[in-house]
């Protein structure tokens, strides 16, 4: 099962190098990241699905609340959470399937984003695998191209979020003025 | 205030300065009394800036040796080191350094140039990605881009290269940012509101602690790098001597508790003694304070200490149940969480401290008779010297009391079982990374910070030829290091496994063509000697200490010695390999 992994982190460069390192250096491959800025902009929520040994998850997860931009990182993988994802679908369709398509992708909940003679681009949001399910019916009328957005998750239970207070910085001190005593 | 002093600020008015002068400024901020540094092309405006500043900046002759060296200052002294290269080469030179320094926990700000940052991505000359090579090589790193976050960045990284739990820091500075002009302020506070420290230890943890601490009948203490990082060292002994428990050091651990104390059993793991490994093995109660239950401590983890419930003290919550899970966590700093477990203990003892004393008592003698039976006794020859013996002859001079740095190897395995450490900080080696070269610049760093200690550069032949551009440096500021190479001719533990593991075929181990001591020293301008009797070795060694400058001992050991004893890799720690194998009489 993949793990899904939810981090509150500070929008700054390296940030994304920084956490994708933890997984990398176990070589560990990411399914799936997403990452974009909360409603404090100096913020950023992340979602990762990764494929994590069943034991090493814990581990994983307090490597990723070392790092110093990292102001939260969660196990969502087996805590009440909602998990969705967005699929962006073209479809080339022959005139002849387009109403099937249609109604399919009503089954679905999708929505047509454009539509021309060619076919159709389709919009779907769900779990992954209701959108797994979306894209092989999908892929039984012809050609299609599918761009997945990856994961984003949001955890049901309210989490105290512990942050560091500012810590007073020692007053400067007199600089000795001359050249520091040098030995021999 | 006059113009002549304007780079010297002590008031909260602000002053324009440029981006290297800032650094300075901050490094004084930080009573940084010396760094090691090479120059580089985008440093210059750098070293342009130190050229007329106090502060103390010591050339080394590799960048490798920078950062090596400010460890020897951090770990000799509890204080942030500071190494500062170039971009480019200078900045990947010091990389085993950071390592090296993340590895054992060390304190260390190391500063890098970068090219400009418009040139920055462009493959320019002497351009290295430091940013991204040193992201999983340090504690944290930052890339300064505008001047205004210069004073912020630097003393943040001070900050976390020393709290919590230590390491290296990174602040990679492009040329332009030296050179831009800034009306610099002192910095008034630290924000990290990710950066979560835990000190305090959970107060019903403790208490449970101590209970289960009273209720044990073999306890034992397995004590690490953490409570010399945390200057923890009263606090181990106050609970050591309240529960008479006997105690191990690790190798990153030596001298947290005296060698002396009677308490005191050796260290553990791989090369260990018989008495720590199988105290570990048969404890019923494994008290581990600021150990990180590594590898060459365990042995084949699923044999650890399979009798006992383990308490495990560390301030890296990472730590706990990385490889053994404990029966009872407490994450804190090491001595704050004994100091409160130390009162526990005293508030329960007249209720407990009387329940297992027969069970305690029986628990000594065993170890006792474990010491007896396999001692670490040095082996002597009259024909030859033996590696041992050279230690034991260290550590008679040293009278536990002098700093000693060592290399990696077979050598650094004999210093560790027979120099004895009676403090903190007195010995310094390369403990997780194992970084061949290390001894002789640490005992640069160590000795600028300790100018008034005998310190030892404990080297082998191998590691030593690594570290050999920094004879200038020793030279240079008539630093009185005695250097003692303890010579086999071998990159000896490379020797023992292949004797040990591979069929004795000694494939690319044999180090021939050491140069003369006498004259590779005095082409240096200082005094060397080899000598290779063992009636040699006292008077030698006593000269090298009387020395008033440096000293170079190349001391002709046993080729063929081996350390004992000996866990074999993936074997369990009480199975000890005691000693070679006997000679077959044909």
């Amino acid at each position: 099962m993949l793990q899904v992994i939810s981090l509150l982190v500070e929008n700054k460069p390296g940030a994304l190098m920084r956490i994708t390192g933890v997984l990398s250096a176990r070589g560990y491959n990411i399914e799936s990241l997403t990452v974009a800025r909360t409603l404090d902009p100096t913020l950023s929520r992340m979602t990762i699905a990764v494929d994590v040994d069943a034991q090493l998850r814990a581990q994983v997860i307090k490597q990723m609340n070392k790092l110093i931009n990292v102001l939260q990182a969660a196990d969502l993988t087996e805590t009440p959470s909602v998990k969705r994802e967005m699929a962006l679908l073209r479809v080339r369709s022959s005139v002849s399937n387009r109403a099937a398509i249609l109604k399919e992708s009503e089954i679905f909940g999708a929505r047509v984003v454009d539509s021309s003679t060619e076919g159709f681009a389709l919009e779907a949001t769900g779990d992954s695998e209701k959108l797994d399910e979306f894209i092989d019916v999908m892929r039984s009328y012809g050609d299609i191209e599918v761009t997945r957005s990856g994961s984003v998750a949001v955890s049901l239970e309210v989490k105290k979020l512990r942050l560091s207070p500012p810590v007073p910085k020692n007053t400067p001190v007199e600089i000795v003025t001359e050249k520091l005593e040098t030995r021999n | 205030m006059s113009t002549s002093t304007a780079h010297r600020t002590s008031g909260a008015e602000s002053k324009l300065m440029s981006g290297a002068q800032t650094l300075l400024e901050c490094l004084v901020c930080e009573k940084v009394d010396c760094f090691f540094g090479y120059p580089g092309g985008v440093t210059l405006p750098l070293y342009d800036a130190l050229y007329d500043h106090p502060i103390r900046h010591i050339l080394v002759r590799h960048e490798q040796n920078a950062a090596f060296a400010a460890e020897g200052y951090a770990r000799s002294t509890g204080r942030v080191g500071v190494c500062c290269a170039t971009s480019g080469p200078g900045a990947t030179n010091l990389v085993t350094g950071l390592v090296d320094a993340m590895m054992d926990s060390i304190p260390i700000v190391a500063i890098t140039g970068q090219v400009t940052t418009k040139l920055i991505g462009s493959d320019a000359f002497q351009e290295a990605d430091t940013f991204g090579i040193t992201r999983s090589c340090t504690k944290h790193n930052f890339l300064v881009k505008t001047i205004a976050e210069l004073p912020q960045v630097i003393h943040e990284a001070f900050y976390i290269a020393a709290s919590g739990r230590p390491g290296p820091v990174l602040v990679d500075i492009p040329k332009d940012v030296f050179q831009a002009q800034t009306h610099y302020t002192p910095v008034s506070e630290i924000h990290l509101p990710g950066y979560k420290v835990f000190t305090e230890g959970h107060t019903g943890q403790i208490r449970r602690a101590a209970q289960m601490i009273w209720d044990a009948q073999r306890p034992f203490v397995y004590a690490g790098g953490g409570i010399i990082a945390a200057n923890a060292s009263d606090e181990l002994r106050e609970l050591v001597e309240l529960l008479d428990a006997p105690t191990v050091n690790t190798l990153m651990g030596l001298g947290a508790l005296p060698a002396d104390h009677r308490n005191f059993v050796s260290m553990p793991g791989m090369h260990g003694s018989y008495a720590a490994n199988m105290g570990m093995s048969n404890a019923d109660l494994l008290i581990a304070l600021g150990v990180r239950f590594d590898d060459r401590v365990t042995g084949r983890l699923a044999a650890f200490a399979p009798h006992a419930k383990v308490i495990h003290v560390d301030i890296d919550p990472a730590e706990i149940g990385k490889n053994r899970v404990p029966d009872l966590p407490i994450v804190g700093d090491v001595k704050r969480v004994l100091q409160k477990l130390n009162k526990v203990l005293h508030d329960l003892a007249p209720a407990n401290r009387d329940r297992n004393t027969s069970g305690r008592a029986a628990w000594w003698r065993q170890i006792r008779e474990w010491k007896e039976e396999h001692p670490l006794t040095p082996e002597t020859s009259n024909s030859e010297i033996k590696p041992q013996h050279l230690m034991r002859e260290i550590d008679r001079l040293s009278g536990g009391r002098a700093i000693v740095c060592s290399d990696v190897g077979q050598h650094q395995m004999w210093a560790a079982q027979f120099i004895r450490f009676n403090e903190p900080r007195l010995w310094i080696n390369s403990g997780g990374l194992g970084s061949m070269g290390f001894g002789l610049p640490a005992a640069i760093g160590a000795q600028f910070a300790c100018p008034d200690k005998l310190v030892f550069a404990v080297v082998g032949d191998g590691g030593f030829q690594m570290s050999l551009p920094e004879l200038a440096t020793v030279v240079n500021h008539g630093l009185p290091i005695k250097i003692v190479v303890m010579n086999n001719g071998y990159l000896g533990m490379i020797r023992q496994w292949q004797e040990l593991f591979y069929n004795n075929r000694i494939s690319q181990a044999t180090l021939d063509s050491f140069p003369d001591a006498t004259m590779l020293a005095g082409a240096y301008g200082f005094k060397g000697r080899t000598i290779e009797k063992p009636e040699e070795l006292t008077p030698a060694l006593e000269e090298a200490v009387r020395e008033n400058g440096p000293y170079l001992l190349n001391v002709r050991v046993s080729p063929f010695e081996n350390v004992y004893p000996m866990v074999p890799a993936g074997g369990a720690i009480n199975e000890m390999v005691l000693g070679p194998p006997q000679p077959v009489v044909a």
